[in-house]
């Protein structure tokens, strides 16, 4: 059996906002994530996908505890990150890193590449020596590929696609157990995107590292993920085996997400279809009742209207929300 | 006539650095109802080849060639002729929607500001009008979207608006410039099919500028494929896709991630990255980073004209 890392239950994270003007004191609930949870083994890859405003980066803050939830555990090694007092929940965080989406803006430009990637030995350990700290930076360098007289340099002399080495050298140099990558290669050109999924799956099989690969379409994930999860209004739609969902997807939702990426061929792009969905995700502030889903589904049936759909198990094992997932067959055609 | 004619394009700017060579010797025509696509990483000049077109380069950039549109060129002309094209005959939609919907005025005065400018319709026209528009681009309530303001609107809603703009003053030629580049996959798969049912309605040439290769294979006849500032490919769609002949292209569609293809199909990345335009190798400008490259690449290959007018830049393949 694999080691597991992490463990999250029924994870909420809602915001309390105000309506109306500033002296107003009528409050609503936004509820960003609802009810959430997974396990993740040490070695593996979870996906994470939905649309703009699905909750995916407040659920990847909050799997950091850099935002308290409101609701359910995040269990790393099994101790809730939640109860443990601010000095024990720094030691920590050397096991977890981020990296972000933006890798232009998520590196101070006053400061070379060796103080960027040295920052987080300097903060866990202020008493390391000098020749360490070299030491361990011209190590994380050459994990992603930089080379050592790049040191001196700053970040706007580097493109887009060596920023993100960067920010992931930041990320590697405490030895991370789990890293959050939050759409990591979205602002990247295709041609470096796939450079930077190689060098994430290459580090992942050398250090033995869990990864939480966030992005908001489903083709950037399915090379590097083992499981993945998809979102919607901050719910977790379907959780299942990369090859299972990519085949014959569960969730309605899901089937529609890939069935929305261009195919990069001519003739089966002219012969694609519409995928059947329609309009824009409805706001947070005011779900719909029922299903979340239910205004865009092309399979709706009164019951999606009225009952939420609980996430549960299928015989396969693994996880949908939706009413009609036993007698849908929602398979994607392939080629090639 | 073609429509365009773009010869001998050079777009440049001056620096502190020196004089930057965004686009090189760029040449194309486009007819009425046809689609040409311009592809390349960022840097590659697409978006500075279709604005030294129009006339909208920064202070400190130059274009210089030809550039004609219905046997007048554009290049010649002062932005007060410019302006008799722009926005009615050649009209063209922005990269980011945020930044070009004006966000103190609400959708309508944007909107039709332009068709009351060149069309010379009423107001009460021109309003009717926008709100068809917004219809055809299937935006629930298009009444009272009008009456909103940009920051009210989401992000597809609000590209949605920029795509009936560009399509208003019913364009003879419409310049999209990475239309879909911000947004969500649904949306993106919308705003697609829309396009392509737009044109085939108007029969406007398009000029589409994309580094989404999946998009430009449903909605494009031609592809121009960019590297540094230059043409290293240029064919019909089918060409492209399914003969390569530049080691740039093979490398571009290799590296798309593809959920068509078999699950353990690998992606493969281009090595290195884009180079400095104020610096340009000698020779072969990818030859860095081409894994074909040999002796002959440190001189510059001539563009090589195939078969069925399939254009490459390349020294592979020249007949011996």
């Amino acid at each position: 059996m694999k080691d597991r890392v992490m463990r999250v239950q029924d994870l909420a994270v809602h915001f309390k906002l105000r309506e109306g003007g500033l002296l107003s004191s009528k409050t609503f609930t936004l509820k960003a994530v609802e009810g959430v949870s997974f396990d993740l083994d040490a070695g593996e890859t979870l996906g994470i996908v939905g649309e703009s405003g699905c909750g995916k980066s407040t659920l990847a803050r909050a799997l950091l505890a850099l935002i308290k939830p409101s609701r359910g555990r995040v269990l790393w090694l099994g101790e809730d990150l939640n109860k443990l007092d601010e000095e024990a929940l720094r030691k920590k965080r050397q096991d977890m890193q981020i990296v972000f989406q933006d890798p232009l803006a998520a590196l101070n430009p006053r400061m070379t590449v060796r103080d960027i990637i040295a920052e987080p030995l300097w903060t866990f350990f202020p008493k390391i020596a000098r020749v360490q700290v070299d030491e361990r930076v011209r190590g994380a360098m050459k994990m992603v590929g930089l080379l050592p007289n790049q040191v001196n340099r700053y970040p706007h002399e580097f493109s887009g696609g060596q920023c993100q080495r960067i920010g992931i050298a930041r990320a590697l140099v405490l030895n991370p157990k789990l890293i959050v990558c939050d759409e990591p290669v979205s602002a990247l050109d295709v041609s470096i995107q796939a450079q930077i999924i190689k060098l994430l799956k290459d580090l992942q099989k050398k250090l033995n590292l869990s990864l939480v690969f966030i992005a908001h379409d489903l083709s950037v994930v399915k090379h590097i993920s083992d499981r993945v999860m998809v979102m919607y209004l901050g719910r977790s739609m379907e959780l299942s085996q990369r090859d299972a969902l990519y085949r014959k997807p569960l969730h309605p939702y899901t089937s529609a997400l890939i069935k929305a990426v261009p195919v990069p061929d001519p003739r089966l792009a002219r012969a694609a279809t519409d995928t059947g969905l329609t309009g824009d995700m409805p706001s947070p502030l005011n779900p719909p009742p029922g299903c979340v889903f239910h205004g865009r589904c092309p399979f709706l049936i009164k019951r999606c209207q009225l009952e939420v759909p609980a996430l549960r198990r299928m015989e396969s094992g693994d996880w949908v929300a939706c009413h009609r997932a036993e007698e849908l067959d929602l398979t994607i055609a392939k080629s090639g | 006539m073609a429509l365009l004619e773009v010869k001998d394009l050079d777009v440049g700017f001056d620096t502190p650095e020196g004089e930057v060579h965004a686009v090189n010797h760029l040449e194309f025509s486009l007819e009425a109802g046809d689609t040409l696509a311009l592809v390349g990483e960022s840097g590659s000049g697409k978006t500075q080849t279709v604005m030294g077109i129009l006339g909208l380069l920064a202070e400190n950039g130059h274009a210089s060639g030809q550039a004609l549109f219905k046997g007048k060129d554009l290049l010649q002309m002062n932005s007060l002729e410019l302006n008799q094209h722009r926005g009615s005959e050649i009209a063209m939609i922005f990269q980011d929607p945020m930044t070009s919907l004006n966000p103190y005025l609400r959708i309508e005065k944007q909107m039709i500001e332009v068709v009351m400018h060149h069309g010379g319709l009423k107001k009460a026209e021109a309003r009717t009008k926008a709100v068809e528009l917004l219809r055809a681009v299937r935006i629930a309530d298009p009444e009272r979207i009008i009456r909103q303001y940009p920051h009210e609107l989401s992000g597809g809603m609000r590209q949605k608006v920029m795509v009936a703009m560009g399509l208003l003053s019913e364009p003879e030629l419409l310049i999209a410039d990475e239309p879909t580049a911000a947004l969500d996959v649904t949306v993106k798969a919308q705003i697609t099919h829309l396009m392509s049912e737009l044109r085939k309605k108007s029969n406007a040439a398009i000029i589409l500028i994309s580094h989404d290769l999946g998009i430009v294979a449903g909605l494009c006849d031609r592809v121009l494929v960019m590297y540094a500032g230059e043409a290293v490919e240029c064919g019909s769609v089918d060409q492209i896709y399914y003969e390569p002949k530049h080691p740039y292209t093979q490398g571009l569609l290799n590296s798309v991630p593809r959920l068509d293809r078999p699950d353990d199909t690998e992606m493969v990345a281009i090595p290195g990255n884009p180079p400095n335009l104020l610096s340009l190798p000698g020779g072969c400008k990818f030859r860095d980073r081409c894994p074909k490259a040999f002796d002959a690449c440190t001189q510059s290959p001539p563009m090589q004209v195939g078969q069925d007018l399939h254009a490459y830049r390349c020294f592979l393949g020249v007949p011996t």
